[in-house]
């Protein structure tokens, strides 16, 4: 009998990572958003903060079209 | 010929029948928390996740011939072997289902695969060892690897996200849930319908229709794609309450962590080459999200009863496929007993659960779960024991006792929350 560890390894490596990494991004990008609503509704704004969330965002969607590619192939 | 030709038929829709309670009780791992935490209305969310099963059905063109690939040895599989496998993971999706425990249906198609082998071709056509580094490990490792990235992404996700407005939360939350159960609805078409296309493509070249390693032709493409999606569409509430809400309690965070952890786990295992199952890791990832809130709670007296189901599912769906096998190598009138004993069992769970309905209207109310804990076991051990009446009797005494069997066997089930209530 042969268990392959290193396969199983990796899954949980790459299963950990990817979750923590999408969701503190996905988490980063409400905080930009958020940061801007709050900026807008007392008459400023929020440059930055829009620009940064719009990018987290961005990475997330890319995250799910690989994801789409990998159930394709 | 014309022999033949009939029991590749019943093969067939048997085949269907059982993707149509694949899609059926898999819906949950999809979309029990979207539902649960509000993200889409219910009925909404299965229609959602039935269109992803059948684009994703048709997505991927490879065959998933894996199914029976080293467990059993693929020579000497006759169409009745492979029913009998079928008709043991169908009673055991059903029972499951009746219940509402999540459990795997590629485990309960792998025992009942093992057991019609085995009661077909004697014990050495199972290899013992790749059934604990196919079935055992996977089932041990895919709740764990997905809990531990659940948790750690909940606590990760209030911890930095304490300070966004509620309605950004609420919004972002949602769309980020419908994405990531999009994404395990879609790799669950690809998966489980290739399944069954498989299936159906190795009873045909099993009863000598195809020639051996052909391609599924398109109307088991097609017909198998719609089965799953029905299946998904009609919608297992049963298991998406426990699941969703009877597991521990969700919050939008948290669905999204859960979410976002199956999908991650459910596609790296597919593309590294250490399956796991999609049932045991959507499990696994709503109980990490459950503990990743400070103060959540994961219900251990359902989480147990889930594991116990998770553990009897290989063995019972084996022992049903062996006493299936064994009846049927009677001829003629052993398969007829054997479709007599599925309609029969289907249409008295069917009944059974008629008792107590559980469907879109009352899907997130909390299920009564204390009560119906001596309804999983019994259930589950009248489930085993049937089977071995079934071998030990003969031809003419078995359709019989196989029906007694089971109707009772499953009333505890419904009896029980009564008594309780």
């Amino acid at each position: 009998m042969k268990i392959d560890w290193a396969a199983l390894g990796s899954v949980f490596g790459v299963s950990l990572s990817a979750t923590v990494a999408l969701v503190a991004l996905f988490t980063l990008g409400l905080v930009g958003l958020s940061k801007h609503e709050t900026a807008t509704e007392q008459g400023g704004t929020a440059t930055v903060a829009r620009g940064g969330a719009y990018a987290c965002f961005a990475l997330c969607g890319l995250a799910v079209v690989y994801a789409i590619y990998l159930i394709v192939s | 010929m014309e022999h033949i030709t009939l029991l590749l038929g019943i093969v067939i829709i048997t085949a269907l029948v059982f993707d149509f309670t694949n899609g059926f009780h898999d819906t949950a791992n999809a979309m029990a928390t979207t539902i649960s935490t509000g993200a889409l209305k219910p009925k909404t969310a299965v229609a959602m996740s039935a269109v992803l099963n059948l684009v994703g059905a048709f997505m991927s063109v490879e065959v998933a011939k894996t199914i029976s690939k080293g467990l059993v040895n693929e020579e000497g599989i006759q169409p009745e072997v492979i029913f009998a496998a079928l008709v043991g993971a169908i009673l055991w999706n059903l029972v499951t289902w009746l219940v509402g425990l999540p459990s795997s249906s590629s485990h309960a198609l792998m025992g009942g695969l093992i057991g019609a082998a085995v009661a077909s071709a004697g014990l050495g056509a199972v290899n013992g060892s790749v059934v604990v580094t196919k079935v055992l490990i996977p089932a041990v490792a895919a709740p764990i690897v997905a809990g531990v990235a659940a948790m750690l992404a909940a606590r990760l996700t209030y911890k930095l996200g304490g300070k966004v407005g509620g309605k950004t939360s609420t919004k972002g939350y949602r769309a980020g849930q419908i994405a990531s159960a999009g994404l395990v609805s879609l790799a669950h078409g690809t998966n489980d319908a290739q399944k069954t296309m498989g299936i159906i493509t190795l009873a045909l070249v099993a009863g000598g229709a195809l020639e051996s390693g052909a391609n599924p032709p398109v109307w088991v493409i097609v017909s198998a794609g719609m089965a799953i999606a029905t299946g998904t569409y009609l919608g297992g509430w049963r298991i998406i309450r426990t699941m969703g809400s009877g597991l521990t309690d969700l919050q939008p965070q948290q669905g999204f962590a859960a979410q976002t952890s199956a999908a991650s786990v459910i596609l790296a295992s597919s593309s590294l080459g250490f399956s796991l199952s999609t049932t045991h890791a959507c499990s696994g990832a709503v109980m990490g999200a459950g503990l990743g809130r400070k103060g959540g709670v994961v219900r251990w007296s359902t989480a147990t009863r889930m594991f116990i189901a998770w553990g009897l599912t290989l063995p019972a769906a084996a022992l049903v496929g062996a006493g299936a096998e064994m009846v049927m190598r009677t001829g003629n009138i052993g398969v007829a007993a054997v479709v007599v004993f599925l309609v029969a069992s289907c249409a008295a769970i069917w009944f059974i659960s008629r008792r107590q309905v559980v469907d879109h209207h009352n899907v997130t109310e909390p299920a009564p779960a204390a009560a119906e804990a001596p309804g999983v076991v019994t259930t589950a051990m009248a489930a085993v024991t049937v089977p071995p009446i079934a071998a030990a009797g003969t031809t003419a005494a078995v359709t019989d006792e196989d029906l007694k069997a089971t109707i009772p066997a499953a009333a505890p089930a419904p009896a029980a929350p009564a008594a309780a209530v």
